[in-house]
């Protein structure tokens, strides 16, 4: 299953409950706002850390940069473009968008 | 509250932005809204709040989303008299920022004294 984000993590519970249903070996990419969970040293990055530990996080590079998140990623969170979404939504069974 | 000035009446606009920029149109608009007011002379501050805090992240590079990087038009903000720019500390901690992350000078306030600055208005629009 691949799942994708697109609300703040500071405003909303979308990747919360997402990373409550995701299963081991799933994915998740962060997209749009949802970019922003992708930040190091922010409240919830310690979430984040916790859920790679059991799934993919991705998040797609072209939202990282246009809000400057660029240089703040965390490690282990992989960037991807969007040749690379649709590589994900390819590989996966099912796309399940957390909005 | 208030002072003359050749038009009138110059009245206190607040300008609350509680939304990241991008995600909404909220951000571009609320900017849009600002630099009008500048032009009517009127008293103007401007406050972030929450995610609205990451409009002013540096850094912002809007090219492979083909959209305007609004970033920079913060910093003309000056020519227009608009100065007060006020930031909640809270809001900056939790997403691992600091006022030297921030594409313009800003006052970082706690929440206590952000209340103070939104008691002082006339006017407050909300993006």
């Amino acid at each position: 299953m691949l799942h994708t984000v697109n609300k703040s993590p500071f405003e909303h519970k979308a990747l919360e409950t997402c990373l409550k249903f995701a299963r081991q070996g799933s994915a998740v990419l962060l997209i749009e706002d949802g970019v922003y969970a992708a930040a190091r040293d922010t409240a919830v990055a310690k979430e984040v850390q916790e859920a790679l530990k059991r799934v993919q996080v991705y998040a797609l590079k072209p939202d990282v940069e246009a809000r400057g998140m660029q240089n703040r990623v965390m490690d282990g969170v992989r960037l991807v473009d969007y040749g690379g979404f649709v590589d994900l939504v390819v590989e996966h069974n099912a796309v399940q968008s957390w909005l | 509250m208030t002072e003359e000035n050749a038009g009138g009446v110059a009245k206190r606009f607040l300008y609350v932005n509680r939304r990241a920029p991008y995600g909404s149109i909220y951000a571009l608009e609320s900017l849009e809204v600002v630099l009008i007011g500048a032009a009517f002379e009127q008293d103007v501050s401007l406050a972030f709040l929450g995610d609205g805090v990451y409009q002013l992240a540096k850094g912002q590079d809007t090219k492979g989303l083909e959209v305007k990087n609004f970033s920079p038009t913060f910093r003309a903000l000056e020519d227009y008299d608009v100065t007060k720019l006020y930031v909640e500390k809270e809001a900056l901690e939790a997403r691992g920022l600091t006022a030297a992350d921030l594409v313009v000078p800003v006052e970082v306030v706690d929440a206590a004294r952000m209340a103070e600055i939104m008691e002082a208005q006339d006017v407050i629009l909300s993006f």
